[in-house]
């Protein structure tokens, strides 16, 4: 693949360090950038306006590269794709004002699924903060309930110990956005050099202290409650991903055979096509991952929070399962489903400590047996139309032409859990969807810092039509880039999902859920100078879908999908997962 | 239930908004909070009363409060033996040819009479928020005209009860 990555080569570590030849005094805007550096930072998708105009400066001569998107909450959604992929922070740089004001729904999404960000919003001076001044936002108010934490910077000499700490704070315990806002007498005001060793200090935060290393009773307790049980079962999360604890997860599954499941956002913690995978559960899972819950003796959560996506009605959750709760966030534990055995820890350590007790490994034969068999009755299913294509056809496509190895990133709605359903999540930190915010616009732009994250990998944005119209603009990016991003709109012409849900309990009283009027997409990607196709028979999937999908260059593909095809299984929201429907063809 | 939380945190600007902020999100009553400077620099006190359902939103709660950056320590005294005390000021109309039953009224409350004009009079009283509520009922009937209470603040005893089973002597 050839992605452009032209201003990549740029980087270089030897020229950074040097703060170029000090003529003059660095200022505020030159430490941030020497401190951006420090953390390893080598790209940032950013904005620039008035009150970074500083910091923008400073970048000009660094050769840390900025994306430049054509919209904040583009350059903040990649940012969330590039740290899904990478596992460490994204840094988003934007001014006062509309610019850290476009960020809220990004920082929100990036807080509720633990994605790590550093946010960096200039603001207006010091003198003038409160006094309502020309693109004056009061970011630190608006985003203290949306952030793990944030600073506003009121000394310039702070820069280097609140840059370090932020870092460490989106970074360790469970990850989430931290917000440095920075007024801009203080971007430009000199540093005193007496300060720059403050860099390599130690990190004090009394109040931050995350626990990591699990307590040996807890281990002791979940490891006889796994040896007594007939039915236990694992659902891993995504705190597993974040641990990287993939091989353990594995190790573990196998070694005491013990059958597991994801939630959404932890798919691609275990291989998909693993024996002891029995997929995703929740509203939209295999009806296999929900009955499993319901009939499980114990219920191990490896990482994963209880969404209520996930559980359905929470008093009919699990009846007969005494659960273990593993999750380095203590506030998860107990918040939605009551635990017996709470283990705050790392799951990669938990999961580590686990592994070294010798214990009789239950006997899961049945269990097991039972499983495959749910497995082999009830498979996501559909229904061919010879006269349309179906949705679901055209994920499995794409799971078959890249052979699973793809960086996947999808929106919000049907075509997301057609996605979960369909593609098979063989690899870890490939999959990329905002689970607990459901942000429409939010795949397109996250399969961009996806590809800059990782340039040789190919990497398919599936998107509605509509979700795919909430932040089109950065098709810009795709073609300044020569970003290879394959972006699939399944196109129903709908808001799908909207729909579904009218059809199912709304009496098919569309309201307002149908999109009559869109955009040529063909057109719309010539417009932007990079290629566009349209598939609307099933059969052109093997020709045109598999030719786009397998070229080494940007493309846009309108596939256009049968209108009324609904999302099945489904737990009708609030009821319990025993009230799943449409397990079965009809 | 009324539960008292002392919360320790780092005086900086905005962990007062950081704090409440959350019981708002959370969706947790603030019955009164008070603020103010211990004996360590940079750090703060602040002692909540909140109304709470059950076990499992109090737990929700110091775990939420904890989880905060600039909180260094979170504690539900409810069940400790604390000393809670709230200090009001209350302004009471008192013509000269009530005023002597009035003091004598309030006496066992031991308020302090901290000004007094021609008609009114305005009582300082601490304690715990029971006994002033108790004295606003008391001092009510002869028309309050302006009352401003500080609410609870709170310590833990030095010496607390030990919970000690009964033994059988037999």
């Amino acid at each position: 693949m050839t992605a452009k990555l032209s201003t990549n080569e740029k980087v270089d570590s030897s020229k950074a360090a040097q703060p170029a030849e000090q003529t003059k005094p660095r200022n505020g805007s030159d430490i941030l950038i020497q401190a951006l550096h420090d953390q390893g930072v080598d790209t940032i998708f950013g904005y620039p306006g008035g009150a970074v105009l500083n910091v923008y400066d400073a970048l000009y001569k660094n050769p840390i590269r900025h994306i430049l998107t054509r919209h904040e909450q583009g350059a903040i959604h990649a940012a969330e794709g590039y740290a899904r992929v990478l596992n460490k922070p994204g840094v988003v740089l934007v001014t006062s004002g509309p610019g850290a004001t476009n960020l809220v729904t990004g920082i929100t999404d990036a807080m509720i699924d633990s994605i790590p960000l550093v946010v960096l919003t200039g603001q207006v001076a010091t003198n003038v903060i409160g006094s309502d001044a020309f693109q004056e936002a009061d970011v630190i108010g608006i985003t203290t309930p949306i952030t793990k934490h944030n600073y506003q910077v009121q000394n310039v000499n702070d820069i280097p110990r609140i840059v370090k700490e932020a870092f460490h704070i989106a970074n360790s315990g469970r990850k989430g956005p931290v917000l440095i806002d920075f007024p801009k007498n203080i971007s430009g005001a000199v540093f005193d050099e007496s300060f720059a060793q403050n860099a390599n200090e130690e990190i004090y935060l009394p109040g931050y202290q995350p626990n990591t290393k699990p307590n040996y009773l807890q281990i002791q307790k979940a490891m006889n409650e796994i040896s007594n049980a007939k039915k236990p079962l694992i659902l891993a999360g995504a705190g597993v991903l974040f641990a990287e604890a993939q091989e353990e997860l594995t190790e573990f599954v196998e070694k005491f055979n013990i059958p597991v499941i994801n939630t959404l956002l932890g798919l691609g913690s275990i291989h998909g096509d693993h024996q002891l995978n029995y997929g995703m559960a929740g509203m939209h899972g295999a009806a296999v991952a929900n009955d499993a819950i319901q009939k499980a003796d114990l219920l191990i959560n490896i990482g994963a929070r209880f969404d209520d996506r996930l559980t359905g009605d929470t008093k009919a959750f699990a009846p007969n399962a005494t659960v273990v709760h593993i999750d380095i966030d203590p506030a998860e534990i107990g918040k939605n489903i009551p635990t017996d055995i709470p283990i705050v820890a790392d799951a990669k350590e938990a999961l580590k400590a686990m592994l070294k007790k010798d214990i009789q490994a239950p006997d899961t034969a049945a269990w097991v047996d039972f499983l495959n068999q749910k497995r082999d009755e009830f498979p996501y299913w559909y229904v061919e139309d010879e006269n349309a294509i179906l949705p679901q056809q055209v994920i499995e496509k794409v799971h078959t032409i890249t052979n699973g190895d793809a960086i996947v990133s999808t929106d919000v709605g049907q075509h997301q859990m057609w996605a979960a359903q369909y593609y098979r999540h063989n690899h870890s930190h490939q999959w990329i969807t905002s689970g607990g915010l459901g942000t429409m616009g939010f795949g397109f732009p996250a399969a961009i810092g996806a590809q800059f994250a990782k340039p040789d990998k190919k990497v398919v944005s599936i998107v509605g039509d509509a979700g795919f119209q909430m932040t089109l603009q950065e098709i810009g990016l795709l073609k300044e880039f020569n970003l290879p991003v394959k972006v699939v709109i399944v196109n129903n012409g709908a808001l799908g999902m909207v729909r579904q849900w009218q059809e199912l309990f709304y009496d098919q009283r569309y309201s307002q859920s149908l999109m009559p009027v869109q955009p040529d997409f063909v057109k719309l990607a010539e417009a932007y100078g990079i290629k566009g196709v349209r598939i609307t028979k099933a059969e052109e999937l093997d020709t045109v879908f598999a030719d786009a999908i397998n070229s080494d260059e940007p493309v846009i593909i309108d596939a256009q999908v049968k209108q009324l095809e609904n999302v099945y299984p489904m737990v009708p929201a609030g009821k319990s997962l025993d009230a799943i429907v449409g397990v079965k063809k009809p | 239930m009324k539960r008292v939380i002392n919360v320790t945190v780092i005086n900086q600007s905005g962990v007062l908004n950081r704090v409440t902020g959350l019981l708002m999100k959370r969706q947790f009553n603030i019955e009164s909070i008070t603020v103010g400077h211990t004996e360590q620099p940079n750090i703060s006190k602040m002692t909540f009363v909140v109304n709470i359902e059950d076990e499992t939103k109090l737990e929700q709660l110091v775990k939420q409060l904890s989880k905060q950056i600039d909180v260094i320590k979170v504690n539900d005294i409810t069940d400790n033996a604390i000393v809670l005390r709230e200090l009001a000021l209350v302004k009471v109309v008192s013509p000269a040819n009530l005023r002597l039953e009035m003091n004598a009224i309030v006496e066992p409350f031991r308020p302090q009479v901290i000004d007094t004009s021609k008609n009114v009079v305005t009582y300082q009283v601490v304690g715990n928020p029971e006994k002033i509520d108790a004295f606003i009922e008391l001092i009510r009937p002869y028309g309050i005209k302006e009352l401003t209470r500080t609410g609870v603040t709170a310590s833990v005893r030095e010496s607390q009860k030990i919970d000690t089973p009964q033994l059988s002597i037999l």
